[in-house]
């Protein structure tokens, strides 16, 4: 095991499935020479050419659009968004173009791609380079959805992304690029579609994405101290969706929390309560509380920004609320 | 060649002629051409009459009197390049290759539809034919038809990507975008402006600063302007032929301005009425498959030959109305198919 920070894990990570199929390739602007925005595809460049990791012009209608074309004929692209806020400007093409694309042709097409985007907040850039957009793409039929919250899944799940014949979105958190964790000096490859118990518990049941997983768990840590037991589940992908892991906790523990990073209406644990309420009714002791950012746009100044988003306090405050 | 830069030229104002590098159809080719035209003639012609009865549901958008840019730029390609449309699409799926019984089938919402339903007129596809899609957000294709090309040109072919498309693409963001791309990457690919003079209800230069919007734009990004008579599915043709040239030996990419007419409205809920009746009855005077039939007569073709691929062409169409209507409805039970590549729907593990 080495230990690599989440930034270059995805660099790892790409490096792992480009060095093993030809038809990888990327492309994004300032992914090459200048390693990313980001800094999580540095040494890429040199070490496929340029041939295989292609730099644009700002023009995101255009990476996404060649993205998709060459994933009808052949590749497997990798285009990289930077921050996800842009998706805004290439919605056409993700939301009408490629979710829909093997449907609409019933079948005939099919479109092996990954988006990668720099997600969520946490780094005081204000409302237009901060905001979580795992739900807006959740709510379109036809994209997978998938949040790291560790390098080594960043690994894992982008080389299962890579490899699958569905677009992948990959949002990886802005917050998370100077982390450290542990990663499998050999090839690692995970699976879409399954959450992960992060921290057994039996009193309450703690769900999470993405940074709020690590904000769940620093929660977890301090309501032990308490005597409540929490249990943390990563949920790592919206779709697929792995309702198995969740419902199974909620049968041990009666009561669910959401710990969501985006702004209250139609979050992704909405959609995760709404089937809990109808399969596991029967379940739960208590209403199922969402902890979520409140319905603001993020702004942009440090005491506003930390102030908005849930921190490992306001879960606790939640969870110690919801028990009363 | 000469003759009809200065027949265009004087009628519709064409301010450059295509780089033709000499090429021309023999003559089975060019009889090959007054086919494809009639073929999508009858079936659009087919398609209104089918509207007309109800049976065509939701929009459909005809290529009556454009047909000459789709079956010029057709006779260019190989099979192995790929082709992308608009939601006027219906000419370059049958061109392509695609069945008119699929085709049809597909308008009419049956079973044995080219997507079986699931796509509708707007959004033909048939991937067997390198047809790679009718896109019905205005401008969307383009840059989704510079990743064919960039993927032909890293996989080691001389594939060719062309992207049809109206004038009106020429004002939305993606065509800027993916010109830019194209040009800077030298990608293999071949942009065809389809202009009819109107984008959507409204004439060009109410909403347009310059008076060619495709031709007049190629400039900014470094393209020679090309723009062509639309209706004379010969120059076309000599047109797509030296750009597609081009495009395979790695050279930049082409911007092709083709002026032509529909001889409808927009779409099926649009009578066109906006339009001056001198200018349709001068367009209409210029209709491409007369016009080449004349030409065609003046090369010395019997009459009958031509009378003779007429009637096979007008057989197929009523051959295939038949097949399409003879289908079952799409199939309901389809609805939760093929989200996905593993054939199904499901968002949860």
């Amino acid at each position: 095991m080495a230990e690599l920070t989440y930034r270059e894990a995805v660099a790892a990570g790409l490096a792992q499935e480009m060095a093993r199929d030809e038809s990888v390739v990327m492309i994004g602007e300032d992914i090459g020479a200048a390693g990313g925005v980001f800094k999580a595809t540095v040494g890429l460049l040199d070490q496929f050419g340029p041939r295989r990791v292609r730099d644009t012009p700002i023009s995101e209608q255009a990476i996404i659009g060649a993205a998709m074309g060459a994933a009808m004929t052949g590749l497997r692209p990798v285009a990289e968004l930077m921050f996800a806020d842009f998706l805004s400007v290439c919605h056409d093409l993700v939301v009408n173009q490629i979710a829909k694309a093997r449907y609409m042709t019933n079948g005939q097409v099919t479109l092996p791609l990954v988006i990668r985007f720099g997600n969520g907040g946490g780094l005081r850039f204000g409302a237009q380079h901060s905001q979580s957009v795992e739900n807006w793409l959740m709510a379109v039929p036809g994209l997978k959805v998938v949040v790291p919250s560790t390098p080594a899944d960043v690994v894992g799940l982008l080389a299962a992304a890579i490899r699958d014949d569905d677009p992948v979105m990959f949002l990886e958190e802005k917050a998370l690029y100077p982390t450290k964790g542990e990663v499998p000096d050999t090839e690692h490859v995970d699976r879409l579609g399954s959450a992960v118990v992060r921290r057994e518990g039996r009193h309450v049941t703690l769900i999470a994405l993405g940074t709020m997983v690590h904000r769940a768990l620093d929660a977890a840590e301090q309501l032990a101290a308490e005597g409540i037991e929490a249990e943390v589940i990563d949920v790592r992908s919206l779709v697929p969706l792995d309702v198995t892991t969740i419902a199974r906790s909620v049968a041990k523990t009666a009561r669910l929390f959401t710990v969501e990073e985006n702004p209250r209406l139609c979050g992704w644990g909405a959609e995760v309560a709404s089937i809990i309420g109808e399969e596991c009714f029967y379940d739960l002791d208590a209403p199922i509380r969402r902890i979520t950012t409140p319905h603001v746009p993020l702004p942009a100044a440090d005491s506003l920004e930390d102030a908005t988003i849930p921190s490992a306090e306001t879960v606790v405050t939640a969870v110690r609320r919801g028990l009363d | 060649m000469s003759e009809t830069r200065a027949e265009a030229g004087g009628a519709l104002g064409v301010v450059d002629a295509p780089d033709t590098g000499g090429a021309a159809l023999d003559p089975a080719a060019r009889l090959a051409l007054y086919r494809a035209m009639l073929r999508v003639r009858y079936f659009e012609n087919e398609a209104y009459v089918l509207f007309l009865q109800n049976l065509v549901k939701g929009t459909s958008h005809l290529a009556i009197g454009e047909e000459a840019v789709a079956a010029g730029v057709a006779a260019a390609l190989r099979p192995d390049d790929y082709v992308f449309a608009t939601y006027r699409g219906h000419a370059h799926a049958i061109l392509r290759g695609a069945s008119m019984t699929a085709v049809l089938g597909e308008l009419l919402g049956r079973q044995n539809g080219l997507m079986a339903g699931k796509g509708g007129s707007m959004h033909l596809t048939s991937a067997e034919h390198n047809f790679m899609g009718s896109y019905a957000i205005v401008g969307a294709h383009l840059p989704i038809a510079n990743g064919a090309a960039w993927s032909a040109r890293y996989r080691g072919t001389d594939q060719v990507a062309v992207a049809f498309f109206g004038d009106g693409a020429t004002n939305i963001g993606a065509f800027h975008e993916a010109l830019n791309l194209a040009a800077v990457w030298k990608l293999p690919v071949l942009f065809v402006c389809e202009n009819n003079l109107y984008m959507e209800y409204t004439p060009i230069a109410e909403v347009t600063a310059v008076a060619h919007p495709a031709a007049d734009r190629a400039s900014a990004y470094g393209l020679a302007p090309v723009l062509v008579d639309g209706n004379d599915a010969d120059a076309v043709y000599a047109a797509a032929a030296g750009a597609v040239a081009r495009a395979r030996a790695g050279e930049a990419p082409t911007l092709v301005e083709a002026l032509t007419y529909r001889h409808g409205g927009h779409s099926r809920a649009d009578p066109g009425k906006y339009r001056p009746e001198e200018e349709v009855q001068t367009w209409l005077a210029r209709d491409p498959i007369p016009r080449y039939r004349a030409r065609l007569e003046e090369l010395g073709v019997d009459p009958g030959t031509l009378d003779a691929i007429e009637a096979g062409a007008r057989a197929e169409v009523d051959e295939a109305r038949e097949a399409a209507k003879a289908s079952p409805l799409a199939d309901p039970a389809s609805v939760e198919r093929d989200v996905f590549a593993d054939g199904g729907a499901r968002w949860r593990s």
